[in-house]
């Protein structure tokens, strides 16, 4: 069991975060680490990509919550890509769809940001 | 399609596991396991799985947990029943106030608020000296 982050630079200041595997108490470190180097560059504007992404749970949804919370003191914000049903419905009964914006597409995420 | 094994007697499947992180998926692998032989859907058995990892991941947050986590799931009848204990002295006074600060609180409640909402029965039986019993139930057919 493992998670893969990879970050990409995208247009207008934005970058994309892909998460692969499987984000929990052990994995969710790497992730925090990799959004908190991005907020401490000064990215504050963030796609995230769960597209890949086949069980979360609490950590890391504790470690998007901080993400988000970080950007936002700099006006910033995180989009989620997310299309797994089983992920997202965690999203949905932790009431977290309602303050992240979770799309189907890259595209639709990274739009928008703007 | 009639199952490869015939459960004639309720199933016991028993695991103790180090109270560390990396030990946790093994967890919740062997409790989807046991759920996929009640034939629970994946939906199901994903619950099952979070249910379970958030059980442990409570228990290694704690500060004061013990050394291993002893994972015990019953399948029976349509019920699959999941025990967690945890040997650590919860139910002893402090002697420190808990690190944990505001976030961590807030996300420790979501781990909680997740076990409860994806079971059907959840309860506690916390003893000062033999540590704290997390049990959990998931009747088939059940997915919130």
């Amino acid at each position: 069991m493992d998670i893969k982050v990879n970050v990409r630079e995208a247009p207008a200041d934005c970058y994309v975060v892909d998460l692969s595997g499987e984000i929990d108490v052990y994995t969710s470190p790497k992730v925090k680490d990799a959004i908190g180097t991005l907020i401490d560059r000064g990215v504050y504007h963030l796609v995230i990509n769960l597209e890949k992404v086949r069980y979360i749970d609490s950590t890391g949804l504790g470690v998007l919550i901080g993400g988000l919370k970080r950007v936002r003191e700099h006006g910033g914000s995180v989009n989620l890509v997310c299309t797994n049903p089983q992920i997202k419905k965690i999203f949905d009964i932790t009431g977290l769809v309602k303050i992240f914006g979770i799309f189907e597409s890259e595209d639709t995420a990274m739009k928008a940001l703007a | 399609m009639k199952p490869a094994v015939e459960r004639t007697a309720p199933e016991l499947v028993e695991l103790r596991i180090p109270s560390r992180p990396e030990w946790v998926a093994l967890a919740r692998l062997a409790a989807a396991t046991v759920a996929n032989r009640l034939h629970f859907s994946i939906e199901e058995i994903e619950d099952v799985k979070l249910a379970v990892a958030e059980a442990c991941t409570a228990v290694i947050q704690h500060e004061r947990h013990g050394e291993f986590i002893e994972l015990a799931c019953e399948a029976r009848g349509d019920s699959l029943r999941v025990r967690v204990h945890d040997g650590g002295r919860h139910g002893a006074p402090a002697a420190e106030p808990a690190r944990m600060n505001f976030d961590e609180a807030r996300i420790a409640g979501l781990g909680i608020f997740l076990i409860r909402t994806l079971m059907d029965e959840v309860s506690y039986d916390v003893n000062p000296q033999l540590g704290t019993d997390l049990l959990m139930v998931k009747r088939a057919g059940s997915a919130p």
